[in-house]
């Protein structure tokens, strides 16, 4: 019991980090909160099936092709949509998220609702660890996730765009005088986040069937993990992950699975009412959210 | 535009003299500031006596109409102290289920129970946004965008209130004429209230928070206890919506928290125009109406009112409402421009 709960926490932690670790780059860097994240998401699963289905690509082929198509999308929506309202910020959030919703409801017209649309495992098969039998998809998805978040930590921390960005992030004016652009900064960190929601899509969707309303799932979890974690940081995301992902894993073992969606209100709520500024919000946030 | 000349707006005559008390002078000026206001009162208080042009489907229609512009004119009030919901069917969803509750278990009459939910909703919904109060901005937002839906998972998990099935076979409303007259009178007591609620000093703090907290905190008010009255007043007409239309549907479940509810409000403000309410109303006027003649087009409806609201976001962001005022205050002409001497 103790090892199944262990194992499918970090699973489920994962999962979690990779769902929302695109929302929250995007807030982190440029502070547009992108409502259109589950649209993207599943526009990511359905344009790698189509490529498949409907081309013949190789699912190694559209992976690629997919992630790169999104992220460009997401810096086309940045120039067309969020530009002409930027600072705004209710018309940045009803903006995005009029986007995200045309996509998932278009889907939804088309008829992609039936069984038909999972997208391939990466390898069938599972492995026994510990007497626990866990897939390769899912181990996938752990080893993926963790390289992703460290990836992303060199890139924020130790590249010169990353840094460009981040100080866009940390005070616009000084940014701005140092020579780096505004509107090129939030396209890229658009770009960037829509990506991530692309590659999250293409690996953790194959664990089921691509549903509409799991668009609007995944948004409400990147919501609550970035919420809970701290909004504009990423070790708080990454904690917020592993309180949530654990938290669910337990409450669905010992006390049923339709219990696991409920904590994730007591969860931000209690952080919210002790510490308004999220686990690992800094002060600076806190003078600005309060 | 001619070259070497410029726009310049200015008040209209009739305007600079009836923003004072002068408007008493001739029947043209009091036509001017009461005409807009009695021919929405008189058209809205007409419809339910024209129902044989009407017919029963769009009587109905008149009715959601109302409920979304209630919804709209609650969000328009939250918006009005700087607090930007994206979850307008928190408040509707409890004033549902509240009344659902009395109606069902107790077998309360609409005519308590919906009064009653009005205010226990809208008590528990204060409750249950209190501790959030102290975000602003955006981290408001995003909090109560995910607190409907995930009020609807509670109910799904615990199985309380009906769980999955919901409520049904509650008290019907005595009658379409009587529930057309409730809830016309309702929206308008609402706009014109709220109006004025926002022009008197008390609704002067409320912007001030809006517009600097830091200030009014410095000028000794306690926001945090403003923005909780403000919280409750404004979900007040949203929670009567709630109630009203599970009396009228004669069931409650969990499309009560639907993201339909919290959306439509939201895109109805935007078309019509923040900050005055009637532009609330009149958006919800324009989109519901609209999306019922969208029904033919089946969940590309939604889609379609997706790219509308996009137009509207980033094409005429001050709203429809405020563009007709400006015209009706305001008359436009083309002045040269001055050369700047060397």
């Amino acid at each position: 019991m103790i090892e199944t709960v262990l194992i499918y926490g970090l699973v489920n932690s994962v999962t979690l980090i990779l769902t929302a670790i695109g929302f929250s780059l995007t807030f982190g860097l440029s502070g547009i909160a992108n409502f259109s994240h589950g649209g993207l998401y599943i526009l990511s699963g359905y344009s790698a099936w189509m490529m498949m289905h409907y081309i013949g690509l190789p699912f190694a082929l559209a992976a690629v092709l997919t992630v790169i198509q999104v992220g460009i999308l997401g810096g086309l929506i940045y120039r067309a949509v969020i530009m002409p309202v930027r600072g705004i910020v209710l018309s940045e959030v009803v903006a995005t998220f009029a986007v995200g919703v045309a996509i998932l409801e278009f889907f939804r017209w088309r008829g992609f609702v039936t069984y038909d649309f999972n997208l391939p495992l990466f390898i069938k098969g599972s492995i026994g660890i510990a007497g626990v039998f866990i897939d390769y998809q899912r181990l996938f998805i752990i080893g993926i996730g963790l390289m992703l978040a460290v990836i992303l930590w060199f890139f924020t921390h130790h590249t010169r765009i990353g840094l460009a960005l981040r100080g866009m992030a940390q005070d616009e004016y000084t940014a701005l005088s140092l020579g780096i652009e505004s509107d090129w900064a939030a396209t890229l960190s658009m770009a960037l986040g829509a990506a991530l929601a692309a590659v999250a899509a293409i690996i953790i969707l194959p664990l089921g069937i691509i549903s509409i309303n799991m668009g609007y799932d995944v948004l409400l979890l990147a919501l609550a993990v970035t919420i809970l974690g701290g909004l504009e940081s990423t070790n708080g995301l990454i904690v917020g992950c592993f309180i949530l992902g654990y938290a669910r894993v337990i409450t669905g073992t010992y006390l049923g699975p339709e219990w696991m969606e409920v904590i994730y209100l007591a969860a931000i709520v209690l952080v919210l009412v002790v510490k308004p500024s999220g686990l690992c919000g800094k002060s600076k946030e806190l003078e600005e959210r309060v | 535009m001619k070259k070497g000349y410029r726009k310049e707006r200015l008040d209209r005559g009739i305007k600079a003299r009836t923003d004072d008390i002068f408007a008493i002078c001739s029947p043209r000026e009091i036509a001017y500031i009461a005409l807009p206001r009695f021919i929405v009162i008189g058209a809205l208080l007409m419809f339910p006596l024209l129902a044989v042009l009407t017919g029963i489907y769009w009587q109905n229609v008149l009715i959601i109409t109302c409920t979304i512009a209630l919804l709209a004119l609650s969000w328009d009030l939250l918006a009005s102290a700087g607090l930007v919901s994206l979850g307008q069917a928190l408040f509707f969803g409890a004033g549902a289920y509240v009344t659902g509750f009395l109606s069902h278990h107790y077998g309360w009459p609409p005519i308590l129970s919906v009064p009653a939910a009005t205010v226990t909703g809208a008590l528990l919904c204060t409750m249950l946004l209190y501790p959030v109060l102290r975000l602003r901005g955006i981290y408001f937002g995003l909090i109560t965008f995910a607190m409907p839906l995930l009020m609807m998972r509670i109910v799904e998990a615990t199985k309380i209130l009906g769980g999955t099935e919901g409520l049904s076979g509650l008290a019907p409303l005595p009658g379409m004429k009587v529930e057309l007259y409730v809830i016309i009178t309702v929206t308008l007591v609402c706009v014109f209230g709220f109006r004025r609620l926002i022009d008197t000093d008390y609704g002067l703090v409320l912007r001030a928070i809006r517009d600097n907290d830091r200030a009014v905190m410095a000028g000794g008010i306690n926001i945090q206890w403003y923005k909780t009255q403000a919280v409750f007043i404004a979900a007040l007409p949203a929670t009567f919506a709630g109630a009203f239309l599970t009396h009228h549907y004669q069931f409650v479940g969990m499309p009560a928290f639907a993201l339909e509810y919290s959306i439509l409000p939201l895109t109805s403000v935007i078309i019509g125009g923040t900050g005055s309410f009637a532009g609330a109303m009149l958006g919800a006027f324009i989109l519901v109406p609209l999306s019922e003649v969208l029904r033919a087009f089946g969940t590309l409806r939604v889609v379609i009112y997706c790219l509308i609201l996009l137009v509207f976001a980033i094409g005429l962001p001050e709203g429809i409402f405020h563009y007709i005022q400006r015209k009706y205050y305001q008359f436009e002409r083309l002045v040269p421009v001055e050369e700047i001497k060397k």
